[in-house]
């Protein structure tokens, strides 16, 4: 398994390879699950408060099914460790941390300059996503209520 | 028309420094062609036949004249004194050099411009009606709900790698000159029960291989609702849509397969989740931009009358131009299809002039159409007269608006690398030999493909042509009774197909046929509705 190479919490990270979506609904006590692209994120709501980890799998970076499991599982209140893994690009991750990921494992480590470039570049966002950022929107009108 | 603000401007300029990046990086050997591959794609970058090709975003297809201009001098800088403009109201250039690309991007920025997301799969440049903002029969300017999605697919974390392509388009008339519903999501602005604006919603059609007409999901989506319902229907599908197979992997195939009634339920059990996620920009953001499309300063005292002496212009008036909602204003097509023209192009003093025009005569604004044509939406008509003889000194006044002549054609085999047949030559050829009757002929929207991808629309021509393959030579497929608007239908093959001399004979004979059955004030579609299939295939083959 390929290792955690950004992390972006300062909790300790959980030691054990996620389970698949399978396995886990077995293992009633299993902290860590790993999400495939054909998987339904939703499956795992009942579970999240016990959850800790979640790694969603790129197998393709391509395949960006990924991205909408990460923002229902934050959407949802799941406050743990999500990784994403796989063919995880340096063009990638700074969308990826807009969806919610906070932990990167790419299969082939990127190089940590451009990386940095990546996650850095725009200022501001046009649209709020699962990160927090305030889109630009809401700066024009900070007059308007929950805006 | 939309100015950027300083985070607007902001965003682009950021855009242009990430993409000299990755051009660093594909060139120094960082990244791979396979990664920097959708990285090119989504700054509108395809490796074609003979080069790169760039495709440039025009939002909504409207332009300001300073705009045009700067495309007109990338032309001349970057390629070779040429832009193609295209059927989803963009501009492509077609001999690009990749260590020049981050350059034009520069460029654009500088005019408020730019090449983001108009390929790859995600959501592409928003397109809309050409008339907005002069049309009598709109509820409201479409142009603003399209800058709002605009902003709100710019750069959206979620979907920029969805199964496929994603095509939005707003309108807001019933007159339909956008093809709305063979879009991937069509709006159209309308009027609800007490006289307030909301968006119904149309999703799944397209064209490409299955050729897909939308059908209405929504009727009625409140404004203040209007961007979370779309982010609904874009996560339905980027969660559903099949990626198994590229050929089927457009929403249309998922609301085709899942059945209108459940994509619908799973995008309203979306849509309800999301209203608590707090999403939807302030209604405050769109009167913000509503005011940049506000109407300018429109004079009131004008006349109506145009002086009609010289037959020439006469012409053009009748073929080319538009009522307008304001009287003593008329909304002018400025044809780019020229008798053997390639359909769309124009040259860089073209573009210059054109912008130039915009200036003097259309409060410096023009639009792109769909068809591959440019207006000047808001002309004085006591202005008219100088203004064609400009255009038709330069070039530009052909007047055969939706006649024969104004073919819409992809690139084909010329440029394009999954082309089977050439579109050009064939747009070329019947356009030189149907010239002389084109006025007789009246209405007549011919479209030509090079493959089954259906860039060309040939599904929605009232005559339709489809290059294929046939036992590797150049063969063209005849289809007939396509339209696109308030009834849209796709058009039915006639029969075995033909070689290009052939093709440009058949549709002679289609013509020819209509000449001598039409009714009344019957168009050619007309005539094929009434009388239809049999008695052209007797005239093809008989
Ligand atoms: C020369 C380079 C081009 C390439 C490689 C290309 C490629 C493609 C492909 C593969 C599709 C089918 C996608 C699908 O159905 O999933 C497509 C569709 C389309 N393209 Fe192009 N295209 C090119 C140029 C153009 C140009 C110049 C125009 C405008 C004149 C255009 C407008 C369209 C439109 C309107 C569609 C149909 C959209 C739909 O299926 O809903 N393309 N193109
Ligand atoms: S229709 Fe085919 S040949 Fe024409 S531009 Fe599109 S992909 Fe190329």
């Amino acid at each position: 398994m390929a290792e955690v190479q950004f992390r972006f919490r300062d909790d300790e990270a959980v030691g054990d390879p996620g389970v698949t979506v399978d396995s886990f609904g077995a293992q009633s006590n299993a902290a860590a699950v790993r999400l495939e692209p054909g998987d339904e994120a939703r499956d795992l709501l009942p579970h999240l408060a016990r959850l800790r980890l979640i790694e969603i799998n790129f197998p393709s970076f391509g395949d960006g099914r990924g991205y909408t499991a990460a923002r229902v599982l934050r959407e949802a209140g799941y406050t743990g460790e999500l990784r994403a893994v796989g063919d995880v690009l340096v063009d990638q991750i700074g969308f990826m941390r807009r969806c919610g990921f906070d932990a990167f494992a790419p299969e082939v480590p990127l190089d940590p300059v451009d990386a940095q470039a990546a996650l850095d570049r725009f200022a501001d966002v046009y649209q709020p996503a699962a990160d927090g950022r305030v889109p630009i929107w809401a700066k024009r009108h900070p007059e308007v209520q929950g805006g | 028309m939309y100015k950027y603000d300083t985070y607007d401007q902001a965003m682009v300029d950021a855009r242009v420094e990430e993409f000299r990046d990755q051009v660093r990086r594909r060139i120094d050997g960082h990244i791979t062609e396979d990664q920097f591959k959708p990285l090119r794609l989504m700054n509108g970058l395809y490796l074609q036949l003979h080069a790169y090709m760039l495709r440039v975003a025009v939002p909504y297809g409207t332009l300001s004249g300073a705009q045009m201009h700067a495309l007109g001098d990338i032309a001349d800088k970057y390629d070779r004194g040429y832009g193609h403009f295209t059927t989803r109201q963009n501009i492509q250039y077609n001999w690009i050099k990749l260590d020049e690309a981050p350059d034009i991007l520069a460029d654009l920025a500088k005019v408020e411009m730019h090449a983001i997301q108009t390929s790859g799969n995600c959501i592409r440049n928003t397109s809309s009606d050409q008339y907005a903002g002069a049309a009598a029969d709109e509820v409201t300017d479409p142009r603003p709900y399209a800058e709002l999605i605009r902003q709100w697919s710019t750069f959206h974390p979620e979907f920029c790698y969805l199964p496929r392509k994603f095509k939005i388009a707003v309108i807001a008339s019933e007159t339909d000159r956008a093809a709305m519903r063979l879009h991937d999501i069509g709006v159209q602005i309308v009027r609800g029960e007490n006289g307030e604006l909301g968006a119904a919603f149309y999703v799944g059609g397209g064209m490409g291989r299955t050729p897909m007409i939308a059908p209405l999901i929504k009727q009625f989506v409140p404004l203040d609702q209007f961007i979370t319902y779309a982010e609904a229907c874009l996560r339905v599908y980027n969660r559903h849509g099949r990626r198994d197979n590229k050929y089927k992997a457009r929403i249309k195939i998922l609301v085709h397969e899942l059945g209108k009634e459940e994509y619908t339920r799973q995008v309203e059990a979306e849509f309800a989740q999301l209203l608590s996620q707090n999403i939807e920009p302030p209604l405050a953001e769109l009167e913000r931009i509503k005011a940049q499309f506000a109407d300018p300063a429109f004079a009131t005292d004008l006349s109506d009358q145009l002086d009609r002496s010289d037959p020439d212009f006469a012409l053009w008036v009748d073929n080319n131009c538009v009522t307008h909602k304001t009287p003593g204003y008329i909304a002018v097509t400025i044809s780019l299809k020229p008798i053997g023209g390639i359909p769309g192009d124009a040259s860089a003093d073209q573009m210059r002039l054109m912008a130039a025009l915009a200036a003097q005569y259309s409060f410096d604004e023009l639009r792109v159409t769909h068809a591959q044509n440019i207006v000047l939406a808001h002309v004085r008509k006591d202005q008219l007269y100088a203004l064609w003889q400009a255009l038709d000194e330069a070039g530009l006044g052909t007047a055969n608006l939706d006649l024969v002549g104004d073919i819409i054609a992809c690139p084909g085999l010329d440029y394009c690398s999954l082309a089977n047949a050439r579109s050009i030559p064939v747009a070329q050829k019947i356009g030189q030999r149907l010239a002389a009757k084109e006025q007789e002929i009246g209405e007549l929207k011919l479209k030509i493909s090079g493959c089954i991808n259906a860039c060309g629309h040939h599904h929605a021509g009232h005559i339709g042509i489809l290059g294929v393959d046939r036992k590797g030579t150049e063969n063209y497929q005849l289809l007939l009774g396509g339209c696109e608007g308030a009834d849209t239908s796709l058009g039915q093959i006639t029969g075995p197909g033909f070689d290009e001399d052939g093709i440009v004979d058949a549709v002679e004979k289609a013509t020819e046929l209509y000449l001598s059955t039409r009714e009344g004030g019957e168009r050619f579609l007309d005539t094929y509705r009434r009388i239809g299939m049999a008695p052209f295939k007797e005239a093809l083959y008989g």
